[in-house]
């Protein structure tokens, strides 16, 4: 399977050319060349699924783990070095899958909705250097790779949050995401070269006893890495960069903040899952712990937000909370007996990157529609596009975890499996799952239904959005509609070996009525014209409310203990010390150098003989030196 | 007597002699018509040279041990053939004017000889062989400096070329009587059992060393440098300062390893106070330069200190990381040497920091490219010049000598200063009456893709390293 490794060659050739001479071409070539070659990757990619499944499973019962291609790259001296390479096994290939299909759709949907937009050309040129980034992120065959990649998905994240460069939001919101998982990156880093010290590799399968031998080590070394982890998938108290996030393109949002990068997290842990559940089980339930916390107060923000955009970045952060969640709620590596979670969490991350990818790509053809990201600018507008108005609800439906679409079936995976770690879990996740059907129906109803902005319509009709933006639309609410009948545990699971999914009638019936009453409740509050018992709240608890709407002033806080501790008491101090003492003392350096200069000028008089002085004197003077010294 | 080595262990320096003698006949028949086509031919000779240099051969020696044969010497030959076909397209605008073009066959045939004589100094394995090529190398050498012989400029620095050679040769050749005297023999490999490092030899290893000191321009040997690189012809600047000096540092690596090995404490000491003398010295000189040729040999010489941190440790990755940095280094310096060459023709003879006021805004192009080889020369990453400055520490360091990296660090900052000067100058500093837009040539164009894939490239493919590390041998 050799001709994997042009699922990483040919996005980064596309991405020179596009990045170099895309200014020469035409924006519709560029588009139309982006997209071919994405169109050529995905095929490629689902190509190698098909391949890779239908090769089948080993004498142990397990997908052999292949490695097509691996070169050492950076030797560092005994035995540690750092391989560049392809490594395919279940979750990366689950993975490819995903993010080149969904890469695919944006494509398509940019087609239209970037139309006209300056810098057309570089637009494609990053997304190109994302998807490469990303591919080359899950199918790394090494943790230092996932780190290199790993940074390069952050550039390109940069690149498209700040695309609109001369928006100042934009600028702001691409440094504060760039700023924060960077700086999470340091703990990753961190934990990479802990890792990498006492298990003597930085492969993903390193020698037992080294493990057993570094005791706490491992565990201190996993946890850091969960820290990079925890930055890119928004995870509390590092999400603040997310919301802001939504200030560029709104495709991009549907790419990189709904279905592929953000959830690069939940796919470290899975891909360091076996050594979490060996050596360190106790801080992957603290990952469980943090990810249940984060969903909550993510679904408690969301029920407030009036930006559609924002809104649906909460929902991302509550919903990645479920999959971390998931992930820390195993106790062992054998799915039948407390390793579901894990299966339960890549099925999820896959029908989830589906259905968020579709609900942005909705919320861009509203937008692109009403020319706004404010509900107060929506309402009622089911009447002018009805076939955004049908898959969205198709995708709200599967978030909410109706059945039969896609998200029941993950949802009732996660829920079980927490059920099974402890009930305190299991209740506290049925009722997130209750908020987040309650908050996407808000949502749903205050953009298709509602109070309709009469008199913003009249003046601009909303329309359908064109072809090229309604069909990756219509294919993502197919995919919704059937991937919940995916046998996916025959595919993905803890241990590797076949897992039948069963539905837990019991979990699946408590989470369906919990929907349900959500959803009726949502519809008694907002779906008509006037809202009395919705503006009744929100007047009496009104602070709750503001609060939940300033996100419990998370970012005032940042902003307290950057500005005014961090700034104030430790960078003006270092400031003062680096403009006096340090720039003084490399004057002083310039100084002395320049003096000497000046002193030692005669010696190149330009006379031969002087020239041959030097040289003999300069001869005879080493020697004695010599002579003295040995 | 076995004459097929003649063909196999030294294949490049007859092939080489034989490209000598076809350009030379070239010139000859060739035409006015024929003489257009004169830098294509050499360069076209000169791409079959380097590969010659890399056919893969097993280790050897040859007319009773006076010439020796290891893989390393075929990739560093070629090496140095490729650094002289950049030189040679480099040159082609300068060769083409009026007052050269009659003679650009004398060009090509003096550098050809100097690199045969380079040649059969990295194949000598007896101090005569060693002699001859070293002369072989050094007096075409004075010829090229003084190529522009009706130049006041050139003519002098040609003068002061030769002079310096023939005290250093002179002096050198000296202490290898000493050698001679007390061991009673020439070759390599008889006289390293016999060497007990009495004073004399010591005096005979500084002298010896002096020798090439002077060729690798190392402080206090280096003071023809400044005025010869000034003076000569641009083109012959650039082969100076990177063929001849890569060539005689492998040489110098290799004759300490093999012959002085006895000596090594001795020869250690000497390096680490040259190297800290060659970077110091230089840089001090080169912060105060106004003349971006004399400043570019200035910095010639701090880079020579930084190579003798790959000579001091003596081990395999001193040899490893002195052959890298020297192909680094070419690419970087024949960059920056290919833009001052083709600036220097095209506003007729500007070469001060001052001319290069304003040059971004006139001819974006070259000043980027001039940038990227001054970032690599100055290590900053991600260029070449940071990788391979890193293995050369990365050598000393492991030889032991922590305080000699720490100077070479503090150094290296010192010298990103002025390789800042000219970026700031071209950048920022702006000017009244800029150098004018101009487009270059072919050749120059090509030998700067060359260069400036070098600069981007060497250090990122580890293959090119590692290629390197499979043959290299120390102590």
């Amino acid at each position: 399977m050799e001709y994997t490794i042009l699922i990483l060659l040919l996005p980064f050739v596309s991405f020179l050319v596009l990045g170099l001479a895309g200014m020469k071409m035409r924006p519709v070539v560029a588009g139309a060349v982006g997209t071919a070659v994405l169109a050529v990757v995905a095929l490629l990619s689902w190509w190698t699924a098909f391949e890779y499944f239908s090769a089948g499973r080993d004498a142990a019962g397990v997908f052999p783990t292949v490695i097509p291609w691996n070169t050492v790259w950076l030797p560092i001296g005994g035995a540690l070095h750092i391989d560049l390479g392809v490594l395919l096994d279940p979750i990366s290939v689950m993975m490819l899958v995903v993010i080149s299909t969904v890469s695919l759709m944006v494509h398509i949907y940019s087609l239209g909705y970037m139309k006209g937009e300056r810098g057309f050309q570089r637009y494609y040129a990053f997304l190109a250097l994302f998807t490469m980034s990303m591919m080359g992120l899950v199918v790394a065959t090494n943790i230092f790779q996932m780190y290199l990649f790993w940074e390069l998905v952050g550039v390109s994240s940069y690149l498209l949050i700040g695309f609109y460069y001369t928006k100042k939001e934009a600028v702001a919101a691409s440094k504060k995401a760039f700023i924060v998982t960077r700086f999470a990156d340091l703990g990753f880093l961190i934990g990479i070269l802990i890792y990498g010290y006492y298990a003597g590799t930085f492969s993903f399968t390193p020698e037992a006893h080294a493990l057993v031998a570094a005791g706490t080590m491992i565990p201190l070394a996993l946890g850091l890495m969960f820290v990079g982890g925890a930055g890119k998938s928004a995870m509390f108290p590092l999400h603040i960069w997310l919301p802001d996030a939504m200030e560029g393109p709104t495709p991009v949002s549907a790419l990189i903040h709904a279905a592929t990068m953000v959830v690069a997290g939940v796919y470290l842990v899975a891909r360091m899952f076996p050594l979490f559940i060996g050596y360190a089980p106790e801080v992957l339930h603290w990952t469980a712990y943090i990810g249940a916390f984060t969903a909550l107060y993510a679904a408690v923000v969301a029920c407030v937000q009036s930006d559609i955009k924002r809104v649906l970045a909460f929902s991302t952060i509550s919903q990645i909370g479920f999959m971390i969640v998931a992930l820390g709620v195993c106790t062992s590596a054998d799915p039948h007996t407390g390793g579901l979670g894990y299966m339960a969490s890549m099925f999820h991350l896959f029908t989830h990157a589906m259905f968020k990818a579709l609900l942005f790509l909705g919320a861009g053809c509203i937008i692109h529609a009403v020319h706004s990201n404010e509900m107060s600018a929506m309402g009622g507008l089911r009447r002018y596009m009805p076939l955004t108005h049908a898959t969205f609800l198709v995708a709200c439906l599967a978030i909410a975890g109706i059945w039969p679409l896609s998200g029941f079936f993950s949802k009732d995976e996660i829920l079980t499996a927490c059920f099974a770690f402890s009930p305190v879990m299991g209740w506290t996740m049925t009722a997130i799952a209750g908020l987040t059907a309650f908050y996407m129906f808000r949502l749903y109803y205050g953009i298709f239904w509602g109070t309709e902005n009469r008199e913003l319509h009249a003046a601009h009709t909303p329309h359908e959005a064109p072809l090229t933006m309604t069909l990756p639309l219509v294919f993502l609410a197919a995919v919704t509609c059937v991937a919940g009948f995916i046998p996916f545990g025959e595919f993905v699971s803890a241990d590797g070996a076949a897992y039948a999914i069963h539905i837990d009638t019991g979990v699946a019936a408590v989470s369906l009525c919990v929907a349900a009453a959500a959803i009726a409740l949502a519809t008694w509050m907002y779906a008509r014209d006037r809202q009395p018992v919705a503006d009744k709240l929100a007047a009496t608890f009104s602070g709750l409310h503001r609060a939940a709407y300033r996100r419990f002033y998370i970012d005032e806080v940042y902003q307290f203990i950057s500005h005014r501790v961090i700034f104030a008491c430790i960078s003006t101090p270092i400031a003062w010390f680096d403009r006096h003492v340090v720039d003084g003392f490399m004057n002083l350096l310039a100084r002395g150098a320049n003096g000497a200069a000046w002193l030692i000028r005669d010696m190149q008089s330009g006379s031969v003989q002087r020239y041959c002085i030097w040289f003999l004197g300069g001869a005879l003077g080493l020697t004695v030196l010599i002579l003295l010294i040995c | 007597m076995d004459y097929t080595s003649i063909f196999t262990l030294m294949r490049a320096e007859t092939v080489l002699a034989a490209i000598l003698v076809l350009v030379f006949l070239y010139d000859l028949i060739a035409g006015e018509r024929g003489r257009r086509w004169f830098s294509a031919v050499t360069c076209g000779l000169l791409v079959v040279q380097a590969v010659v240099c890399l056919l893969p051969g097993g280790e050897g020696e040859a007319f009773g041990g006076m010439f020796q044969y290891h893989p390393m010497h075929g990739i560093v030959k070629a090496v140095l053939a490729m650094g002289a076909l950049i030189v040679c397209l480099q040159a082609n605008t300068w060769l083409r004017r009026e007052d050269t073009r009659h003679k650009q066959g004398e060009f090509y045939i003096l550098t050809l000889s100097t690199l045969l004589g380079m040649y059969f100094m990295i194949g000598a394995g007896n101090f005569l062989l060693f002699f001859i090529g070293l002369e072989l190398a050094s007096v075409p050498m004075a010829c090229l400096v003084a190529f522009d012989k009706y130049k006041r400029h050139s003519a002098e620095a040609g003068a002061k070329y030769i002079l310096c050679a023939l005290f250093s040769s002179g002096l050198m050749l000296y202490g290898i009587s000493f050698l001679y005297g007390t061991t009673g023999t020439l070759y390599f490999g008889d006289m390293a059992a016999r060497l007990d490092g009495s004073p004399l030899q010591v005096m005979a290893l500084v002298f010896f060393f002096s020798g090439l000191g002077f060729k690798i321009s190392l402080v206090p040997f280096h003071l023809w440098t400044a005025d010869a690189y000034q003076g000569a012809p641009t083109a012959v600047t650039s082969y100076l300062s990177v063929v001849s000096k890569g060539a005689a540092a492998f040489v110098l690596l290799t004759v300490l390893v093999k012959v002085f090995a006895p000596m090594v404490r001795e020869w250690q000491t000497l390096l680490w106070i040259v190297t800290v003398l060659s970077i110091t010295v230089a840089n001090l000189f080169a912060i105060r330069q106004k003349d971006l040729k004399r400043f570019m040999a200035f910095s010639s010489i701090s880079q020579a200190g930084y190579i003798m941190l790959a000579v001091i440790g003596g081990n395999a990755l001193g040899m490893t990381s002195l052959v890298f940095y020297v192909l680094v280094y070419m690419a970087a310096n024949l960059a920056v040497f290919g833009v001052l060459s083709v600036v220097e023709q095209h506003s007729g003879g500007k070469v001060g920091l001052e001319d290069y006021n304003g040059f971004y805004k006139t001819n974006p192009r070259l000043a980027v490219g001039m940038t990227l080889a001054l970032f690599s020369l100055a290590g900053i990453p991600p260029f070449a010049g940071f990788f391979s400055k890193f293995f050369v520490f990365a050598a000393a360091f492991k030889g032991g000598f922590h305080v000699l990296v720490f100077i070479a660090l503090i150094n290296t900052v010192i010298s990103l200063y002025y390789y800042l000067l000219i970026v700031k100058a071209m950048y920022i500093t702006p000017s009244d009456t800029p150098i004018g837009t101009f487009r270059t040539d072919r050749y120059t164009r090509i030998s700067l893709a060359i260069c400036l894939a070098g600069v981007l490239l060497l250090g990122v493919v580890s293959a090119v390293y590692d290629g390197i590390d499979l043959f290299a041998f120390g102590l």
